[in-house]
């Protein structure tokens, strides 16, 4: 492994991980301000990634189809939350469960539905689509574009929530929900205000991913675990946290990926060293959180301590 | 409303619970009954999948629903049974031994055993890190452990790994033939009533006050004297055992294992299933298998959508049917 | 499910004329309607469905959906067969739900006539007489492909795959014909990133590369590679490349060279009637999954022309002649029923409008039989 390699390999891990904060910092916040499990969070980030694939196709301009995407998956998540969530609110845990577990069928269905069965085209633009010169490594822009958008909306996060009075009204309600209500704030709202965020959030991550990858039915499921994890590596409630948990499980997945199944090539044949290596790198996240929560029960940044 | 009034009520709804229990009871026996009567197998073997399922969810149900415990990693207790009577009937029918040195049997009454030993170990590991944690942070640490689990048994190429494994030959019961649907259907309902009774009873001991206590106020239950956390363990770990029972009898039943078994999403379902019928009823995993799985299996015949009006009965039962199907039916539980 | 009964109307008026027997041959299709990989058994359903319509024929096709689950597969064959009684069962597309399925439904005396999936233990060990594959066995995509490539001139292909049985086959297919491969990679059974795989391809000494990645993982592979710089000309089978993943792809597939038992611009009359009625019925072009679904159809329609599913013996040996016009030209069935045939190289060439297409190119490899035959007993 040369160092060009190495260091490629660890901003390719800052990428994933800003990928996984877009999608944890709006479950963190659903989770901090309303308490809510939101399963279907994934589905948002799929959302996002078929709205915009589509407004791309139609337009020809992935800004746009970008913009689209995001504000489609919002504008989901306000109807969502209106029509469900918040009936949710006052119930168990598991109840959220179930219901936002159905809702992942219902939006899944509704998408293929909507959007017909076959994986959607998208693809960064042309402008985006060279590699620029790192010191030692050679990195591609678009990967680069990302980790800036992540930066932007950790930035902007941090603003809305330490400087505006939503933020102030966020805040307050994690703390306290009861109080802010009886302050007179209109929680119905802010609520709202929040899981659309949220959503804009995870549509954003979507296209973003969609367009490096490939837009299909189903695509958020995997990283919606993901995101779970990170929250909870990071404490629920705190963007920082998420930020962080982002971050280290964005690099750990990464670097574990590359190297555990080539440290294991040295001593066993490709198809071993692969299914080990692989197994281990799969596990190697969840070994990670356990080992966290072992130390710190409520994650490393809890919100209310 | 006056106390005698209350209490009438509540009387009212104990028997008409138990009216809603025997019920289902009957249904299940008589239905694979009569459809062997009418040479239909299909519906036999339809009603062994929705016992084994249901007891998958009675396992859960001990933990979650009496114990307040949200394990999202059942499934891997599911997984496991099904994996032990599996790779038992594949070394059994190669005629090789496990790891080269343990012969492997046929017999279910000496798998199963094994099958819940496994899954005890397993479970007392992970309890004895989960417990330590409460609300989302247990939910998410079971899940972890979960997908560890899962990954591990991706990667055993031996027994198909993502493929998963084949049962040429169902494993046998002492008794009879287990490859006559309606007898291996009540070899699974007896294990369903064996279940039943295990937890019905424990809930009902002093074990059960003292976990129903730990759910609600942990710290009277320590005032008593008694530490939440020993009795969370066994609570889980008798779940975990029950899980990996049923598992053990889905893998006969469909005649084969797969990684699928183990993933979160099964462990959703099962989670989705126990609050479907009703959390903490004794009866409410069999509702709610009984409604997943025929909705599972005959909305297909309607429609392609079919997914998407699973999801809309789910959330119309979440957001209209507090208390899930039992609750529907027989109104909330005595214990609120 | 669509309990289609074919042409009903058609076959009232005949059944009143025809002599033969009354009931209709009943055909349970258990197929992926619905989640990622879908679009692949609805050309199958499609592509059969249109073979049994053109043929007005008497049959009643049961159709479910199987969502990709194994169990749930594993129980609506139990109700196709229990309840439904069908005579053939036919459909599954993923290996791992056949493994779950066949074994005990031909067993049980029941047909399966596979239009996809095609694991080697079925076409070797565990092969069975009511077990027929009418797309291929998994590896020969691979195989021929291995063929084309070493007879081109490539000598450092540098090869990659998930780590999952249908991977480790394509890579073992692949080495059988062509030998041994300059760097060889397994990924992740789901991996969407492919940039630490990229830059060790850079960093060989490859010439080419060849990669099995089905469905979202191929097209996240072929566009990060398009943008990674590197010129190496890339092969791989059909699976990455059909008409409908190519819509996904877009351009950075153009170039790659694609093996498949099927193209839509093969010269023969089958496949011009096919191809023209598939695309005047369902206003897209089809896929090489339509191909298979149309000639299982077929295939089933000619036997039933010499006998009923319920005369098991006269009925197989119908299907073993398999007498009937493929839209791939000629078709037989190697000992172990699976089939031997040509397979043909396709390139990736821009279509009009904005998606990419396939263009035959030539034959990889002639009469290609599988590697599994010998281990069958049949």
């Amino acid at each position: 492994m040369t160092l060009a390699l190495a260091f490629e390999q660890l901003l390719n891990g800052i990428q994933f991980g800003v990928m996984l904060f877009l999608m944890a910092s709006g479950l963190t916040l659903i989770f901090g301000v309303m308490g809510l499990i939101n399963l279907a969070h994934g589905s948002l980030y799929m959302v996002g990634a078929f709205v915009c694939a589509y407004v791309t196709g139609l337009t020809g301009s992935f800004w746009l189809g970008l913009v689209a995407g995001s504000l489609g998956a919002a504008l989901m998540g306000v109807m969502v939350e209106v029509l469900v969530i918040r009936r949710l609110y006052h119930r168990d845990h598991l109840d959220q469960v179930l219901a936002t577990f159905a809702l992942i069928l219902i939006l899944s269905e509704g998408t293929a539905w909507v959007f017909g069965s076959q994986p959607l085209w998208l693809d960064i633009p042309s402008i985006l689509k060279g590699s620029v010169e790192l010191g030692v490594l050679i990195y591609p822009v678009y990967r680069i574009l990302i980790i800036v958008v992540g930066v932007l909306v950790a930035l902007g996060l941090y603003l809305l929530i330490s400087r505006t009075r939503i933020g102030m009204r966020i805040r307050a309600g994690e703390n306290d929900r009861e109080m802010i209500g009886a302050l007179g704030v209109n929680i119905s709202v802010l609520y709202t205000f929040v899981f659309a965020v949220g959503a804009a959030l995870a549509g954003l991550a979507g296209s973003l991913v969609g367009a490096l990858q490939s837009v299909e039915v189903g695509m958020g499921e995997p990283v919606l675990i993901l995101a779970f994890v990170v929250i909870v590596i990071g404490g629920i409630g705190s963007i920082k946290g998420a930020l962080i948990g982002a971050m280290l499980v964005g690099i750990v997945d990464t670097l574990g990926r590359v190297l555990l199944p080539s440290l294991f090539q040295w001593f066993m044949e490709p198809s071993a060293a692969a299914s080990v290596g692989s197994a281990l790198a799969s596990m190697l996240i969840y070994l990670l959180m356990a080992i966290i929560l072992a130390i710190k029960p409520k994650g490393l940044f809890p919100a209310n301590d | 409303m006056t106390n005698s009034n209350v209490s009438l009520n509540q009387s009212r709804n104990m028997s008409r619970e138990s009216w809603v229990n025997g019920f289902l009871l009957v249904a299940i026996v008589l239905a694979p009954v009569i459809a062997t009567m009418m040479d239909e197998v299909y519906y036999v073997n339809l009603s062994s999948r929705i016992i084994i399922i249901a007891m998958a969810a009675v396992g859960l149900n001990f933990a979650l629903g009496f114990g307040g415990m949200v394990s999202f990693g059942h499934a891997a207790f599911f997984g496991l049974g099904g994996y032990v009577a599996g790779i038992a009937a594949y070394h059994s029918f190669e005629g090789t031994l496990f790891l080269g040195l343990v012969p492997a049997t046929d017999q279910m009454l000496l798998i199963w055993p094994v099958a819940l030993f496994v899954a005890a170990i397993i479970a007392l590991l992970i309890g004895v890190i989960s417990l330590r944690t409460q609300g989302v942070y247990f939910i998410m640490i079971t899940l972890a452990f979960a997908q560890m689990i899962y990954y591990f048994s991706i990667s055993l190429t031996t027994y198909g790994g993502e493929d998963g494994l084949s049962i040429i030959l169902r494993n046998s019961f002492v008794v009879g033939d287990s490859n006559n649907p309606l007898q291996f259907f009540m070899v699974c309902f007896a294990a369903l009533i064996l279940s039943l009774w295990l937890t019905h009873k424990m809930v009902g001991s002093r074990f059960g006050a003292a976990l129903t206590m730990a759910k609600l106020n942990e710290t009277r239950l320590a005032t008593a004297g008694i530490e939440p956390y020993s009795i969370r363990l066994v609570a889980f770990v008798v779940s975990a055992m029950i899980t990996a029972f049923a598992g053990a009898l889905f893998a006969d039943l469909n005649g084969f294992v797969d990684p699928s078994m183990l993933s979160w999403h099964r462990s959703g379902e099962i989670i989705v299933i126990v609050v479907l019928g009703g959390v903490g009823r004794l009866f409410g995993p069999i509702a709610g298998a009984i409604a997943f799985v025929l909705l599972e299996t005959f909305l297909g015949g309607f429609t392609d959508r079919w997914q998407l009006f699973l999801g809309l009965v789910l959330l119309g039962v979440v957001l209209f049917a507090r208390g899930g199907l039992i609750g529907l039916m027989a109104g909330s539980s005595r214990h609120g | 499910m669509k309990k289609l009964v074919i042409s009903m109307a058609v076959s009232a008026a005949l059944v009143v004329t025809t002599v033969a027997s009354a009931a209709p041959t009943k055909i349970g299709m258990i197929t992926t309607l619905s989640g990622g990989g879908s679009h692949l058994g609805i050309d199958v359903r499609d592509g059969f469905m249109l073979a049994t319509e053109m043929a007005n024929a008497d049959l009643e096709v049961i159709i479910r959906d199987d969502a990709r689950k194994p169990d749930i597969a594993k129980s609506l064959a139990n109700e196709l067969i229990q309840k439904d009684k069908v005579d053939i069962l036919t459909g599954i597309i993923w290996s791992n739900l056949a493994m779950a399925v066949v074994p005990s439904t031909v067993r049980g005396g029941t047909f399966y006539l596979s239009p996809n999936a095609g694991p080697s233990a079925l076409a070797g060990k565990a092969c069975h007489e009511n077990y027929f594959n009418v797309a291929w066995q998994n590896n020969n995509l691979h195989e021929a492909m291995g063929h084309f490539m070493k007879g081109d001139g490539l000598k450092k292909p540098f090869i990659l795959a998930p780590n999952y049985p249908a991977g480790t086959d394509a890579l073992t297919g692949f080495k059988s014909r062509f030998g041994e491969a300059e760097g060889e990679i397994f990924t992740k059974l789901g991996q969407k990133d492919y940039a630490a795989e990229i830059a060790q391809i850079r960093a060989s000494n490859a010439d080419s590369i060849f990669f099995f990645l089905p469905g979202g993982m191929g097209i996240a592979f072929m566009k990060q590679y398009a943008s990674s710089g590197l010129k190496l000309p890339v092969y791989g089978p059909a699976f990455s490349f059909d008409e409908i993943i190519l819509g996904a792809v877009g351009n950075s597939a153009i170039g790659v060279k694609n093996t498949s038992q099927w193209a839509y611009d093969l010269d023969n009359a089958a496949n011009e009637q096919f191809v023209k009625a598939f695309r005047a019925k369902y206003d897209r072009t089809p896929t090489l999954y339509a191909s298979q679904g149309y000639d299982t159809a077929n295939l089933i329609l000619s036997a039933l022309e010499k006998a009923r599913p319920s005369d098991k013996d006269a009925f197989r040996k119908a299907l073993k002649s398999a007498d009937f016009d493929s839209v791939r030209g000629s078709f037989k069935f190697g000992s172990n029923q699976h089939p031997i045939q040509n397979i043909y190289v396709r390139e990736v060439v821009a279509g009009d409008g904005k998606k990419p297409t396939n263009k035959l190119v030539g034959i990889a490899i002639s009469n290609l039989q599988d590697a599994y035959v010998s281990q069958c007993s049949l």
